[in-house]
């Protein structure tokens, strides 16, 4: 009998509905306009847009940092809402985002206590703490730098801590904002074998399948099978049907939008 | 002020340990790293107000009056505001370039992605290392002053002893002036540390901007205090 009915669907980590994503630098600009999207748990997204497009706003709205200024944010099925900065701090500490650039380290902290503040700060006295900080920097392979100023860091290096930062409290859903920028060979591939290790669940996650998300600016170091693409266009987000073969499917006017742009530059 | 204190009593647990350090830290800016500073301050000012007013009454016959002028002068006036403006000098205008430098990276956004409420992890140690460092830069400043300003009057000849000079000090200090004292440090530091903290971080600023908020900060500081001050003399004079 119990064959015969069906798995309930699974609740998707993220919601957004009818939402208005806001400028952070200038909260009264909306650059995301009537986003209905969902992220289910073990997925892997990777949206695409031109610099400017509004996908960074769209991670920090994901990671809680801002609110829409319209529409519905659901976070694990709860509804972000005025009061979620205290009272929902356990739904944000299970979404990760792992920004950019230099991973904006803290400055006056080393690579390993940037690791560990996460850790020290909401499970302090954990005794497990010092060997998930050390499991962090085999990780991510920055061991030879856990004592280094991030100053002293190149950019690669520092976004790699930003990643170790961001695993430490060992969330179930990891947003990364654009992890391949400026990125030389080496170090790109190492951050889409690492992130697809994640996705398929690593022993520094428990060995659990994360839900990622993925901001790029190009598609093409993305076209892994299993990956879910969006573009943003005209200030909508526009997912694409299926996952990784949309790629090809130059049909798709917003892929073919964003793609021009990327072919024009090789 | 009122959100500083809110976020301080409702997140008394999370992160002692890290807020400690960070407290620490912040108590060593604002009162051990600048102890040779107040050292020479404090001389400076035993021989400036104490040693010249020693000798001024002496030659007037009007020693007695002494204890009255050192705790008017020196215990409620200038040592609180010259120990104040040192740590503003020193350890404000580093708050604000510091907190203007996080906000201006991003590191705030990142504080805030780890769950860490940026005025807890920022502001609260702020507040309370510099209102601590006040008080106990003051302490340090008067004690220095009485001490140096009764050497210079010994280096002048002044017919006072020390049993005579302490005895005038503890004849003018009445027990209102350790609480007003203690009130009045704590709230200079408190607004040092709120102004700069909120110049720093209250708005995105950009690099180029930090300079500006800095002067603003500033002057802000002073006006306050001298606005503090003049409660501080409407009070001690009620009292």
């Amino acid at each position: 009998m119990s064959d015969n009915v069906p798995a309930p669907a699974p609740q998707p980590v993220i919601e957004l509905i009818g939402a208005e994503v806001v400028s952070r630098l200038a909260p009264d600009t909306v650059t995301l306009t009537g986003v209905t999207w969902q992220v289910l748990p073990g997925e892997f997204w990777v949206i695409g847009g031109l610099g400017g497009s509004g996908k960074t706003d769209l991670l920090c709205t994901l990671a809680g940092l801002a609110r829409p200024a319209r529409g519905i944010l659901r976070l694990f099925g709860d509804e972000v809402t005025p009061g979620y900065d205290y009272d929902r701090l356990r739904d944000r500490l299970r979404v990760a985002l792992v920004f950019g650039e230099q991973g904006r380290l803290l400055r006056h902290l080393t690579a390993r206590q940037n690791i560990a503040l996460p850790l020290e700060y909401h499970r302090p006295q954990d005794p497990g703490n010092t060997a998930r900080i050390e499991s962090l920097l085999e990780f991510t392979e920055t061991r030879p730098w856990a004592d280094e100023l991030p100053s002293s860091l190149s950019p690669a290096w520092a976004r790699r801590v930003g990643l170790a930062r961001a695993l430490a409290l060992k969330p179930p859903v990891l947003l990364l904002d654009n992890p391949l920028a400026g990125l030389d060979p080496r170090h790109a591939a190492w951050w889409l074998d690492r992130l697809d290790e994640l996705w398929r669940g690593h022993p520094v996650l428990d060995g659990q399948a994360a839900t990622i998300v993925v901001a790029a600016t190009d598609f093409r170091p993305w076209r892994r099978a299993g990956r879910r693409l969006a573009v943003i266009q005209n200030t909508h987000l526009v997912p694409l049907p299926g996952a990784g073969a949309a790629l090809e499917d130059p049909a798709a006017e917003a892929l073919a939008a964003l793609l021009s742009w990327t072919h024009r530059s090789t | 002020m009122l959100i500083t204190l809110g976020v301080m009593f409702a997140r008394l647990r999370s992160g002692r340990d890290i807020l400690r350090s960070l407290v620490v830290t912040q108590i060593a800016r604002s009162g051990v790293a600048l102890l040779p500073m107040a050292s020479f301050l404090a001389l400076a000012l035993g021989l400036v107000v104490i040693g010249q007013t020693v000798s001024l009454m002496s030659r007037v016959g009007a020693t007695d009056l002494l204890g009255t002028v050192m705790v008017t002068a020196v215990v409620r006036e200038l040592g609180p505001m010259l120990a104040a403006l040192l740590v503003l000098l020193r350890a404000g205008t580093a708050n604000v370039i510091e907190l203007g430098t996080i906000r201006a990276t991003g590191e705030v956004e990142a504080l805030e992605a780890m769950g860490i409420d940026p005025l807890h992890y920022l502001v609260v140690p702020r507040v309370v290392g510099m209102a601590l460092g006040v008080f106990a830069l003051t302490i340090y400043l008067l004690l220095g002053a009485l001490i140096s300003g009764f050497l210079w009057a010994f280096l002048q000849d002044v017919p006072l002893t020390p049993g005579m000079y302490l005895e005038q000090l503890a004849g003018a200090l009445q027990a209102m002036d350790f609480v007003l004292l203690a009130l009045k440090t704590f709230l200079f530091g408190i607004v040092i540390a709120i102004v700069t903290c909120y110049h720093g971080l209250a708005q995105p600023l950009r690099l180029e901007e930090v300079a500006a908020a800095t002067v603003r900060a500033l002057t802000q500081c002073v006006v306050f205090w001298v606005i503090l001050d003049a409660v501080f003399i409407v009070i001690y004079l009620v009292a």
